[in-house]
C-alpha cells in the first residue's frame, strides 16, 4: 500500500507564504505538514538561505520554523489529487499520500519566457534559471552575461551573478523610463526598506548599464549563443554575450489549485478576506493570488494559517498590512506591465512549444488554447505547457483554465494502489 | 429579413460531423456545419484514435470494414500531423477461452477473405518484447492503424470547405424545427435536412434516443519509441465492454508516432464528473501492467477522460430520426466514432440521395429501438 502522512493542515509550498502560514497554523498546537519540491525551506527567494543567511527577514522565519511543531517534507512533489482530503506525492522513494482537514496553497510562481527568434540557442535561459544554475554550481567567473526582461527580479539575479564573478554587460528593462518613475516615486515614500534594497542593489550593479525601453529582438549565434540584438523600438544594436538571462516577470504556479478546482479570476486564484479559495477548506497565498513580492506572501501566508485553524482574530489584525501590501503589488505590476510590442518579436518559424516543436505561425492560426493544443500539440509535452502556456496567454490573450493530472510527470508505478514495482514503494 | 438558405446543417464538429460534412459537400449538397466547441475538442480528442475491424456483430463488421477501407485509401491523402501509422492490432490472449476467440476471429476474418493471422506464444514476445511472459497468443490483424483524431477532423471540414461547407464554431443548434435551425446567437439557418452528430449531446437534446455516456480513463507517456509497436489490446475487453453494467478495465496500450504510449480503458455508466477519478486511474494502470510489467518505469505526463455514446446493442444510430422529417441521427458510436466515422458519413449520403446503398441501412436505423417513436 502506498504510504501515507496525515495532517490537519497541510501547506503547499515551503517559500515565505508558505512557511509564514505553517508558522502561524502550528501555534494552534494543530499537526501541520510543510510539503515541497526542493530538499530545502525557502521557496525560490530564500532558496539557500538556511545555509548561507544573506536576508535577515528570511533568518527571522527559518529561526522561527525550527522552533515551530510542524513536519517538513522536502523533496516530495505534490502530482495530483488522490480523493477527496487527499494529494499524491511523489518522493526518490516512490508514491505517497498527504491527507488533510485543511489546506493552503503556496505553490509561488515562475518566470515568464517570451519566444523571440534565437531564444531556443544554448546559453538562452530564465533568469532565475540561470541564477540557480550558477547556485547549483555553473561556473560564470569572466563570462559576459546580458539580462533582459521585466521587474525587479533582473537586479537581483544581475547582482547575484556579478558576485560569482561574471561579467554583466546589460541590464535590459523593457518597460519605459516613465512608467517606472511613479514606482520609483511611491517606493521613496512608503517603503522606506524597500528603497534601501533597491539602492543597495544599486550600488552591486554600479558601472552595469540599465537601460528601460530595451528589450530583446533576436539571439544569434552557430550552435550556441554569441550576441543579442535589442532595440528600444527605434534603432536595434547587438551584445556579444555568453549567456542571456531572460525573465519577463512572473506566473503563477496555478496548475494544483486548478486541479483542486479553485476559481481562478482574471489569472489568479480567486480568495475571500481570509485567503480561502472557492474550495471550502482550501486557502491560498502567495504569489498564487497575485504577483506581490515578499510582504504580500508573508502576510497572506499568515492570515491563512491563522484562518486554517480557527484563529480568525489574528487574522484580522493583519488585514491592513495586506492591503498595504497589495496597493504595492499593484504599482510594481502597473510599472512593469509588459509591452505591446513584445507580442510582435517571435518570427513565424520562432517556436513557441519546444517540447513539441510547435512555430508561432502554427499557434497563431487557432482561436483558442484548447484549439491550439489539440491541432498543433503546443503545450503538450513533458513540461505540460509551463513555458508555453505562459507565453501564449501574453501573446494571444489566453488563459489558463483547466489542467490535467499529474501536474508533474511522474512514473507510471506512481499511479497504483498497491504499487507492483518495489522501487515505487517507501 | 431574409434567412440565410443551406442544403444540410450538420451539428458536431467531431470526426462523425466532420465525416458527414466531407461526404455531403462531396456529393455536391451546400453544407454548414456547427459547434460550440473547436473542431474535434469532444470525444474525438478525448479517444484513442485506433482505426480497427470489430468482429462481435455482422453489422459492426460490416461497417468497420467499410470504414477501414476508405481510411486506409485515404492514406496518401492525409497530411503528416494527422500521424497516420499502420501499426496493425493484436488482440491479446491469456487463457484458453481467449485462445479460443482468437481461433472463432480467425474463421470469422477468413470467410470475409480480411488478411489476418493468429501469432503463437513465441512469435507474440517477438513481436512484443516487453510483453509478460506466459500468454498464449495473439490474433494479428495487420492492415489497423492509428491516427491522431482532431487533426484527421479538421482535414476533413478543410476538404469540405474546399467544396463550400461553412463551418460556424463558438455557436450551438438551440433548436431543429423541421427546415429552421435556431442558432445559440440568435441567427437561423433555412435548411433541408440537419445530421445530428453530437455523440453524447445527441440524448440531450432529442429526448427517446437511447444514448448513455460510457466515462473512459486514458493515460498517456513521455516519449519511448519502440516501447509497443502495436496497438495491443486484452481478449478480455470483449467479454467485458458489452452487456453490462457494471465498472469495468481493460488492457488496451497504443504506439503514438511521437514515441509516446496511450494507455487505457476504462468504461464506466453513470460518471457524471469528468474528472480524473484517481481508483479507475489506478485501475486501468493495473490491468495494462498485467500484460507490459514494464509500464511502471515509464513517465506518465498526462490523463484525461471522455464520454462515449453508448447504445444498447453497441451499434451506432445512422438514418431518419423518425419524429421529424429532414432530421437525420449520426451518433451513439461509443467507442469505435473514429473507425466508423467515414462508412457513417456514407451511410448519411445514401440516406440523402436514395443513392443504391453498399452497406446494409436496416442495421443502423434509430428507428430498430421502441423508445424511439415510430413513424406516424
Amino acid at each position: 500500500m502506498t504510504p501515507e502522512r496525515q495532517f490537519d493542515v497541510l501547506v503547499v509550498g515551503a517559500g515565505p507564504a508558505g512557511l509564514a502560514a505553517a508558522c502561524c497554523a502550528a501555534e494552534s498546537g494543530r499537526r501541520v505538514g510543510v510539503v515541497d519540491d526542493n530538499p530545502d525551506l525557502g521557496g525560490q527567494i530564500w532558496r539557500g538561505e538556511r545555509v548561507h543567511p544573506h536576508h535577515k527577514e528570511a533568518g527571522a522565519w527559518l529561526q522561527r520554523v525550527r522552533t515551530a511543531s510542524l513536519d517538513f517534507l522536502p523533496g516530495m512533489q505534490v502530482i495530483g489529487q488522490n480523493g477527496p482530503g487527499r494529494l499524491l506525492a511523489e518522493t526518490a522513494d516512490g508514491a505517497c499520500e498527504l491527507r488533510f482537514e485543511r489546506l493552503i496553497l503556496a505553490p509561488g510562481a515562475r518566470e515568464r519566457f517570451l519566444p523571440f527568434p534565437g531564444w531556443t540557442l544554448p546559453g538562452v535561459l530564465g533568469a532565475g534559471g540561470l541564477q540557480a544554475m550558477v547556485k547549483g554550481g555553473l561556473p560564470i567567473e569572466g563570462r559576459r552575461v546580458v539580462v533582459a526582461g521585466s521587474g525587479p527580479l533582473l537586479l537581483a539575479v544581475a547582482a547575484y551573478l556579478r558576485t560569482r564573478g561574471a561579467k554583466a554587460s546589460l541590464i535590459a528593462e523593457q518597460a519605459a523610463w516613465s512608467a517606472l518613475l511613479p514606482f520609483g516615486l511611491a517606493l521613496l515614500r512608503t517603503q522606506p526598506d524597500k528603497t534601501r534594497q533597491a539602492l543597495a542593489l544599486r550600488w552591486a550593479l554600479r558601472g552595469v548599464p540599465y537601460r528601460t525601453d530595451c528589450w530583446p529582438m533576436r539571439a544569434d549565434g552557430d550552435g550556441k549563443l554569441a550576441s543579442v540584438t535589442l532595440t528600444n523600438g527605434r534603432r536595434t544594436w547587438s551584445v556579444p554575450c555568453d549567456y542571456l538571462a531572460c525573465g519577463f516577470g512572473l506566473v503563477p504556479n496555478l496548475e494544483l489549485p486548478l486541479l483542486m478546482g479553485c476559481d481562478v479570476r482574471a489569472g489568479f486564484v480567486a480568495v475571500d478576506e481570509m485567503q480561502q479559495t472557492s474550495v471550502n477548506g482550501v486557502y491560498g497565498a502567495g504569489e498564487v493570488t497575485g504577483i506581490g513580492g515578499l510582504d504580500k506572501s508573508l502576510t497572506e501566508g499568515q492570515i491563512a494559517g491563522y484562518a486554517a485553524t480557527g484563529q480568525p482574530a489574528k487574522a484580522r489584525r493583519l488585514v491592513a498590512a495586506r492591503k498595504r501590501s497589495q496597493r504595492f503589488a499593484a504599482t510594481l505590476n502597473t510599472a512593469f506591465a509588459l509591452r505591446d510590442e513584445l507580442r510582435h518579436v517571435a518570427a513565424p518559424d520562432t517556436l513557441v512549444c519546444r517540447c513539441e516543436d510547435v512555430s508561432y505561425d502554427r499557434v497563431r492560426r487557432h482561436e483558442s488554447w484548447r484549439a491550439a493544443k489539440l491541432q498543433t500539440r503546443c503545450g503538450m509535452g513533458p513540461c505540460q505547457g509551463r513555458v508555453c502556456g505562459a507565453a501564449t496567454e501574453f501573446l494571444f490573450g489566453w488563459p489558463t483554465t483547466s489542467v490535467r493530472p499529474p501536474i508533474y510527470p511522474t512514473a507510471l508505478a506512481n499511479f497504483l494502489e498497491s504499487p507492483a514495482n518495489p522501487a515505487s514503494l517507501a | 429579413m431574409s434567412v440565410p438558405t443551406c442544403q444540410v446543417a450538420v451539428l458536431g464538429a467531431g470526426i462523425v460531423g466532420a465525416a458527414c460534412a466531407r461526404a455531403l459537400a462531396q456529393a455536391d449538397f451546400q453544407v454548414v456545419i456547427i459547434d460550440p466547441n473547436p473542431i474535434g475538442s469532444g470525444a474525438t480528442a478525448a479517444g484513442m484514435g485506433h482505426i480497427l475491424l470489430i468482429d462481435d456483430s455482422p453489422a459492426q463488421f460490416a461497417l468497420t470494414q467499410n470504414s477501414r477501407q476508405q481510411w486506409n485509401d485515404l492514406a496518401p491523402e492525409l497530411p503528416d500531423d494527422c500521424e497516420f501509422v499502420k501499426c496493425g492490432t493484436l488482440w491479446l490472449a491469456a487463457d484458453e477461452d481467449e485462445l479460443d476467440e482468437v481461433r472463432r476471429k480467425e474463421e470469422r476474418f477468413r470467410a470475409a477473405g480480411v488478411a489476418a493471422e493468429v501469432l503463437d506464444t513465441r512469435q507474440l514476445a517477438a513481436a512484443e518484447p516487453n510483453l509478460r511472459a506466459g500468454l498464449l497468443g495473439a490474433f494479428f490483424i495487420p492492415d489497423d492503424r492509428v491516427i491522431y483524431p482532431p487533426c484527421a477532423a479538421r482535414w476533413m471540414i478543410e476538404e469540405a470547405q474546399r467544396h463550400g461547407t461553412q463551418l460556424r464554431t463558438g455557436v450551438s443548434a438551440i433548436e431543429v424545427t423541421g427546415k429552421e435551425v435556431r442558432l445559440s446567437d440568435g441567427s437561423r439557418i433555412s435548411v433541408e435536412f440537419t445530421v445530428h452528430a453530437t455523440g453524447c449531446g445527441t440524448a440531450k437534446m432529442l429526448p427517446g434516443v437511447p444514448i448513455r455516456p460510457r466515462k473512459g480513463h486514458l493515460i498517456i507517456t513521455d516519449r519511448y519509441p519502440g516501447f509497443v509497436r502495436h496497438a495491443l489490446l486484452e481478449l478480455g475487453y470483449i467479454k467485458k465492454a458489452h452487456g453490462t453494467d457494471t465498472d469495468s478495465v481493460s488492457c488496451v496500450v497504443h504506439p503514438r508516432r511521437t514515441g509516446q504510449v496511450l494507455v487505457g480503458s476504462s468504461r464506466q455508466f453513470d460518471a457524471e464528473s469528468k474528472d480524473v477519478d484517481p481508483r479507475m486511474l489506478a485501475r486501468v494502470v493495473a490491468r495494462a501492467t498485467e500484460f507490459l510489467p514494464g509500464l511502471t518505469r515509464l513517465s506518465g505526463i498526462r490523463a484525461w477522460t471522455g464520454f462515449r455514446a453508448a447504445t444498447p446493442d453497441g451499434l451506432p444510430l445512422i438514418g431518419p430520426y423518425p419524429e421529424l422529417p429532414g432530421l437525420y441521427l449520426a451518433t451513439g458510436h461509443e467507442g469505435h466514432g473514429i473507425t466508423t466515422s467515414l462508412g457513417t458519413a456514407e451511410l448519411i449520403v445514401d440516406h440523402l440521395t436514395g443513392r443504391t446503398p453498399r452497406l446494409p441501412l436496416e442495421p443502423y436505423l434509430p428507428a430498430r429501438f421502441s423508445g424511439v417513436p415510430a413513424h406516424a
